[in-house]
């Protein structure tokens, strides 16, 4: 390069320009980034100091915003659901991934299959997965009605139009999505375990249950971590499945902190509190992420 | 003796092991099941308990409806104009952001330079945060655009946050790729699209066919974005299924609600169907990057 550019001095323009080309086929994506990631994220954390409601406006208002949420009822209910539904989702999920990653590891005839039935509905959206599972648990039709129909007349199965017991209609649907894809990750895992180790232990007489609980689990961790990373963030990011199974409700029953910034800053026009929740949301996300790709980015150099 | 015995409690662990993996098929076939039988069959044998058994008359009548005349929020239009929204919103969406992030994955692996990292990083959380986060100021910046409530408007949407995965898959499949193939090839005097075309795209077919899949049932089975910046008659399907089945009007057609379920839910089963290796593999790079 720098040949060509001390005898040719006319060609160093060309030269630099294509030298920089790389780096200008990259600059529409750095700044899309920019702006339509950092800058609206700082945009949301500016509104959510100010007295914004129907429209965006700037009249700074300091922590009021973050004051009034915390004292919102329906904020309670949705961060309290998060907890309970964003517990159960993870813990299920793990242990129904394993559990199934485990049988499917058993030198299984039709493996492909009965794995490409356990995962086909992560292909789906939740909307479609919602339809589905709102009525098959709609007490007037679904697994009620059914069971009744069947002969046992006191049969009661109607989780999804009681308060308290809504949320858990939400995790059944979840779990019954997402676990194949938990089971997918745990299987790759598996996979990739030393098999000598497994034989030696088998030699020294270590049972089925021993050799897995010993042995292989422990080296499944860092599917473990990745598979705990993606439901956590799926959990709270949670939106569309809530809102085709139950609305969010009866009342505010199932409301989780994604329904809320949305019907807080479209529909009841405090786009103030909105954003507040929004980068509350934001930062329990980033708690999560951050660390987890700074580690697996740190790994690869 | 004891090798007998031994054998038999082997094919009864046997047994058993097959036996759960088959309930666990019918657990996530059922609701497919409820789906595709209760669309074909007449609302008198759904609403009359028989939810769970096979139609005793057949009938297509669902499927049109859900189609073509069904009541989806204000209009008796079916689903139909929504399904083709979501088309012409998926195919640009899909295509754009595949091609941004073959070029993004290119330089950010053979034409490399100090900050790459701590860039791809950012990039990166991009894919994560919750969306909910970019939706006031996106609303006003479509505004801005004059692409508010339009299908571009959604394209757009989808492409900008559609970047960060797809650089991600190539930047991945990149980074095992031979740079001294490209190394020789600059030593050539072949210029930077030159290589990539030449070189890097010809065997980047794998991974343009995860990328694709994953863009593809990422986006049509989105559902924020859509009800967030989109018409009546910019609606992509998942909002309009919604609006189907939560409408309050009327009676409740649940055999139509099924048929048009399943409608919004073919596209992205048909490619599972056809190419769940690569569909598999989109998920596992999403997650364990590898």
């Amino acid at each position: 390069m720098s040949i060509s550019e001390a005898a040719n001095p006319r060609g160093s323009v060309v030269d630099r320009l294509r030298d920089a080309l790389p780096k200008i086929v990259l600059s529409p994506t750095v700044a899309i980034v920019a702006i339509f990631v950092y800058g609206f994220i700082l945009f949301t954390l500016y509104l959510s100091f100010t007295d914004s409601r129907i429209l965006p406006t700037f009249g700074w208002v300091g922590w009021k915003n973050y004051e009034n949420l915390f004292r919102i009822r329906a904020w309670d209910t949705a961060v309290t659901n998060l907890v309970i539904f964003g517990v159960l989702y993870i813990v299920i999920c793990c242990a129904l991934g394993l559990l199934l990653a485990i049988l499917l590891d058993q030198r299984i005839r039709a493996e492909g299959f009965i794995r490409t039935v356990y995962l086909y509905p992560m292909a789906l959206s939740f909307i479609v997965t919602g339809v589905a599972w709102k009525w098959f648990l709609d007490p007037g039709i679904g697994v009620e009605a059914v069971v009744r129909g069947w002969g046992w007349t006191t049969f009661e199965f109607n989780w999804i139009k009681d308060s308290d017991m809504a949320i858990y209609t939400i995790v059944i649907a979840a779990v019954w999505q997402t676990s194949g894809f938990v089971m997918a990750m745990f299987l790759a895992g598996l996979r990739g375990i030393d098999s000598e180790m497994m034989k030696a232990a088998q030699i020294d007489g270590a049972s089925t249950f021993a050799l897995y609980r010993r042995i292989v689990i422990p080296q499944l961790r860092p599917a473990f971590m990745s598979a705990f990373v993606v439901l956590a963030h799926m959990a709270i990011k949670s939106y569309d499945l809530v809102i085709a199974l139950t609305g969010g409700g009866p009342g505010t029953a199932t409301e989780l902190p994604a329904t809320f910034m949305y019907s807080y800053t479209f529909t009841r026009n405090q786009m103030g509190i909105g954003a507040a929740s929004a980068v509350i949301m934001l930062m329990t996300i980033a708690a999560i992420i951050v660390p987890y790709l700074w580690s697996e980015l740190r790994e690869k150099k | 003796m004891a090798s007998a015995n031994a054998k038999s409690s082997f094919n009864l662990a046997r047994f058993v092991l097959y036996t759960l993996l088959a309930v666990f098929c019918i657990y996530y076939l059922l609701p497919l099941y409820v789906m595709v039988v209760n669309s074909l069959k007449p609302l008198s044998e759904i609403t009359a308990g028989g939810m769970m058994a096979l139609p005793q008359e057949w009938t297509f009548a669902p499927w049109l409806s859900a189609w073509s005349s069904a009541q989806v929020g204000v209009e008796a239009t079916g689903l139909r104009p929504y399904f083709l929204n979501s088309i012409i919103m998926v195919v640009p969406a899909v295509a754009l952001s595949t091609m941004v992030g073959a070029l993004n994955g290119y330089v950010l692996t053979k034409w490399t330079f100090p900050g790459a990292t701590i860039l791809f990083g950012l990039l990166l959380f991009g894919c994560f945060i919750p969306f909910q986060m970019v939706l006031i100021p996106m609303a006003r910046m479509l505004g801005l655009m004059g692409l508010a409530g339009s299908v571009p408007g959604l394209i757009f949407v989808h492409f900008v946050y559609g970047i960060g995965f797809s650089t991600l898959y190539f930047r991945n499949y990149y980074a095992a790729f031979p740079t001294e193939l490209v190394r020789a090839a600059q030593i050539d005097g072949a210029g930077f699209f030159r290589i990539f075309w030449r070189i890097l795209l010809p065997s980047s077919g794998p991974i343009a066919v995860v990328c694709i899949i994953w863009q593809f049932t990422n986006i049509w089975n989105d559902f924020l974005f859509g009800a967030s910046f989109s018409d009546f008659d910019s609606q992509p399907m998942t909002v309009a299924l919604n609006n189907l089945v939560q409408s309050s009007t009327g009676v409740k057609e649940y055999n139509v609600h099924f048929a048009g379920a399943i409608m919004a839910a073919l596209p992205t089963l048909f490619v599972y169907i056809v190419a769940g290796r690569y569909f598999v593999r989109g998920l596992m790079a999403g997650s364990v990057k590898g």
